[in-house]
C-alpha cells in the first residue's frame, strides 16, 4: 500500500471515497485528489507508452509543467492527468503514443471575457504576497492557478523556514501557506484553480482554459508568477515510471499522502535533494542515499547534517548512470567522478531502489512571457532563461511584471519579498502613496541576499537588470 | 574545521564545546550552525542574549556563560541544529530535536546516535517537550553513563 498513515508533521484529510474506471475497470479514490495520484495511489505506474518505441511513461513533475502524465481522459486525449481532479464515473485510458482525436466532438461554451486591474498568474508564495498586498491596498486582482489548490510549491514545505524573524523564519511553509491562502480568502480575492494560462497576447490578453471553458483575460496589469519547473537530466533509462522530480516526490507525500516509493535513490545535494531527502524519512521512506555530481554539498550544511545523523549517506563527485527495470525502476547504477566530472571506469555500483528523485536544478517558467516578446536573456546563475526587469520587478513590457522563481531560482522567502515589491509597484504606477512600503521591501530583500548563499543571484541580477 | 561540505558532517573537533566542569548540574546550548546562511531565530529567540551573530548572514556562537539552558533555540532553529548538553548526577544529559515517529517515551531505552546516525550507546529518555502545539515536532532528552559521549550524540533511534 503507498498510502502514509502516520506522520510526524503532518495529518492528511481524506476525502469521500470515489469510483471512476481505468482502463474499464473501476478505480477508488479519494475526492479531492487528482487522477495520477489516484493511480498511482492503487499502484499503477505506467500511464502511456513513448509514440516510437512504446516505452512505459509516467508521472514526473506531479504539477502540470512537464506532460509526461498525459492520458486519455472521458476520450479527450493529452490531458495533464497531475492536474486534473478526478470526477465520479469519469473514464481514464492508457495514451499510445501522441495520441487519438477524441472519439465524439466535445462542445465547450462560448469564450468568458473578463476585464481586470491586475491579473496574477500563478498562486505560489510570490502570487499569493502580491495579492495580499494588492488587496490591503484596495486593488482586488484575479488570481490564475493551474492546480488544483492553491499555494502552489509552499503547500508541501513542511520544514521550518530560514530568514529573519520579521519573515517568518522558524515557520513551517504549509503554515505560511495556510496564513497566506486565509488572507487571500478574506479579502475576496478572485480565484481560478485548475486552469491554465496557455498563452499571452501582445501584453494585454490572457487566454487561460478554465475547466472546460475559455476564458480570454484583458488586464490593465499582470504579475507573472508562474514558478519553475524541475530539470531532467540525461542517463540511460531517465524516462521509466519511478523515477520523479524531487518536488513531485514532495507532492506525492506531503499534498496526498502517498509514498512514491519504498527505496530511494536521490540525486543532488542541493536544498532540495536535502530537504526532500528528509521529508522521506518522515514519512517513513528508506532514502538509501543522496548523490551529488560536484565535489561538495551544495545545499545548507544544516540540512546535510539533518539527514546524516539517520545514516544516509551523501556520496559527492558521485552521478547517476542509468536507471534499469521493465515497467518502472527496480535498481539505479551510480559511478564516481573526477575532477573533470568524467566518469571514473570500474566504479560503477548497483542501489536496490524503486525510486529515483532528480533534485538536480530547476529552470524558471517563462514560456508564456516569452511568446508576448518580453525580453530574455540566458543566465545560468538565475537557472536558466530569465526576463529583463527593472529593481521594481517590472519587464521590458511596461504593464508586465515579475515575481518568484520566474525571476531566478531561489527560495519562498524571497518569493514573497518580490510579490509584495511587484505589487506595490503596480500600486505606485496607479498613483497610490506606497513608496515607503516599496522601498523597505527592496531593502530587505537585498538584506536576505547578502550571504554568500544569495552572491549568486546578486551576480545573476546584474545581467537582466535595467534602470 | 573538517570537510564537512564533503562529508555531511561535523567532527567534534569542530564544535565549540563548553568546558565540563563548566556542565555540572546545568545545560547549556551547543551550535552546529557553521556556515552562512540567511537566518537568526535562534538568537532572536534567546531570553538573555546569549547567541550573537553578525548581521543576519552571519555564524551563531553561543556564550556558554550567559546561557541559561532554556532550549527556546532548539526549539526554533530550523536546521535543527542547536542542542543542549550538561551534567546531571554524574551522568550525561543531550537534548536533541526529534520530528519522527515513533515518539520515544519517557523512561524507556533508546539507542543514542552519532552525527552519522552510528549507533554508540544506550541511553534513558528523561524528557520530551512538544514545540509545535498541533505537530510531533519534540526536544529529547537523554541521559546516559558514558560521559564521553556529550560531545557526539546528536540524535537517538527508538528500540523496537
Ligand atoms: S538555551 Fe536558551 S539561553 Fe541558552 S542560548 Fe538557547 S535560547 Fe539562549
Ligand atoms: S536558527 Fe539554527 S539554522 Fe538558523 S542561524 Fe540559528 S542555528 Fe543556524
Ligand atoms: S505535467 Fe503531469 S507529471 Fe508533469
Amino acid at each position: 500500500m503507498r498510502e502514509i498513515s502516520k506522520h510526524p508533521v503532518l495529518s492528511f484529510e481524506r476525502g469521500k471515497r470515489i469510483k471512476f474506471l481505468f482502463e474499464g475497470s473501476p478505480v477508488t479514490a479519494y475526492q479531492g485528489e487528482t487522477v495520477a495520484m489516484a493511480l498511482y495511489r492503487n499502484g499503477i505506474d505506467v500511464f502511456s507508452e513513448s509514440p516510437k518505441l512504446h516505452r512505459p511513461r509516467g508521472m514526473f513533475c506531479a504539477i502540470g509543467k512537464c506532460s509526461s502524465c498525459m492520458m486519455r481522459v472521458n476520450g479527450v486525449p493529452n490531458v495533464r492527468t497531475c492536474i486534473l481532479p478526478v470526477r465520479e464515473g469519469m473514464t481514464v485510458e492508457r495514451q499510445k503514443g501522441l495520441g487519438e482525436k477524441p472519439s465524439k466532438a466535445v462542445k465547450y461554451p462560448p469564450p468568458v471575457i473578463r476585464e481586470e486591474k491586475v491579473a496574477i498568474v500563478g498562486s505560489g508564495p510570490a502570487g499569493l504576497s502580491a495579492a495580499i498586498t494588492l488587496a490591503e491596498n484596495g486593488v482586488a486582482p484575479l488570481i490564475i492557478e493551474q492546480n488544483p489548490r492553491l499555494g502552489g510549491q509552499l503547500i508541501k514545505q513542511t520544514h521550518k523556514f530560514f530568514g529573519s524573524e520579521r519573515e517568518n523564519a522558524g515557520k513551517r511553509g504549509i503554515d505560511i501557506a495556510s496564513e497566506m491562502i486565509e488572507s487571500v480568502k478574506k479579502a475576496g480575492v478572485e480565484f481560478y484553480l485548475n486552469s491554465t494560462a496557455f498563452g499571452f497576447y501582445e501584453g494585454k490578453t490572457l487566454g487561460v482554459f478554465a475547466e472546460n471553458k475559455l476564458l480570454k483575460i484583458r488586464s490593465k496589469y499582470f504579475i507573472f508568477a508562474t514558478g519553475a519547473a524541475e530539470k531532467m537530466i540525461p542517463f540511460e533509462g531517465n524516462d521509466l515510471p519511478g523515477v520523479f522530480g524531487a518536488g513531485a516526490a514532495q507532492t506525492m507525500m506531503n499534498v496526498y499522502g502517498i509514498k512514491p516509493g519504498e527505496n530511494v535513490l536521490m540525486v543532488g545535494a542541493g536544498n532540495v535533494g536535502l530537504i526532500v531527502s528528509y521529508q522521506m524519512l518522515q514519512a517513513g521512506i528508506n532514502v538509501k542515499a543522496v548523490i551529488e555530481a560536484a565535489p561538495k554539498i551544495g545545499g545548507y550544511f544544516v540540512h546535510a547534517a539533518k539527514i546524516r545523523r539517520f545514516g544516509v549517506p551523501i556520496y559527492t563527485s558521485t552521478t547517476i548512470k542509468k536507471a534499469i527495470g521493465e515497467r518502472r525502476v527496480e535498481k539505479a547504477v551510480i559511478v564516481s567522478l573526477n575532477k573533470k566530472f568524467e566518469e571514473i571506469p570500474g566504479t560503477e555500483k548497483a542501489l536496490d531502489v524503486d525510486t529515483i528523485c532528480l533534485a538536480t536544478g530547476l529552470i524558471p517558467s517563462v514560456s508564456l512571457l516569452a511568446q508576448s516578446g518580453v525580453r530574455m536573456k540566458y543566465v545560468s546563475a538565475l537557472g536558466g532563461y530569465v526576463p529583463l526587469r527593472n529593481k521594481y520587478l517590472r519587464t521590458s513590457l511596461p504593464n508586465v511584471y515579475v515575481a518568484g522563481d520566474i525571476t531566478g531560482i531561489e527560495e519562498a522567502s524571497t518569493a514573497i519579498l518580490e510579490g509584495e515589491i511587484a505589487a506595490y509597484s503596480i500600486l505606485s504606477d496607479m498613483g497610490k502613496d506606497v513608496e515607503k512600503e516599496l522601498s523597505d521591501a527592496i531593502s530587505e530583500l537585498s538584506e536576505l541576499r547578502s550571504g554568500p548563499f544569495g552572491a549568486k543571484i546578486v551576480f545573476g541580477m546584474k545581467e537582466v537588470q535595467y534602470e | 574545521m573538517s570537510d564537512y561540505l564533503k562529508t555531511g558532517y561535523l567532527k567534534n573537533e569542530d564544535v565549540e564545546f563548553p568546558k565540563s566542569d563548566s556542565l555540572r548540574g546545568r545545560m547549556v546550548a551547543v551550535t552546529e550552525c557553521v556556515q552562512e546562511i540567511p537566518c537568526n531565530p535562534c538568537a532572536e529567540s534567546c531570553p538573555v542574549n546569549a547567541i550573537s551573530m553578525s548581521g543576519i548572514n552571519g555564524v551563531p556562537r553561543v556564550d556558554f556563560s550567559r546561557c541559561i539552558g532554556c532550549g527556546n533555540c532548539v526549539a526554533v532553529c530550523p536546521g535543527l541544529a542547536m542542542f543542549l548538553v550538561g551534567i546531571k548526577e554524574g551522568k550525561g544529559v543531550v537534548s536533541v530535536p526529534y520530528e519522527m515517529l515513533p515518539l520515544p517515551e519517557k523512561g524507556s531505552e533508546v539507542f543514542l546516535l552519532n552525527r552519522k546516525g552510528e549507533r554508540t550507546g544506550k541511553g534513558v529518555v528523561s524528557g520530551i517537550r512538544k514545540t509545535d502545539k498541533s505537530r510531533n515536532s519534540v526536544i529529547v532528552t537523554v541521559e546516559f553513563e558514558n560521559r564521553e559521549l556529550l560531545k557526539s550524540v546528536r540524535n537517538i533511534e527508538v528500540i523496537k
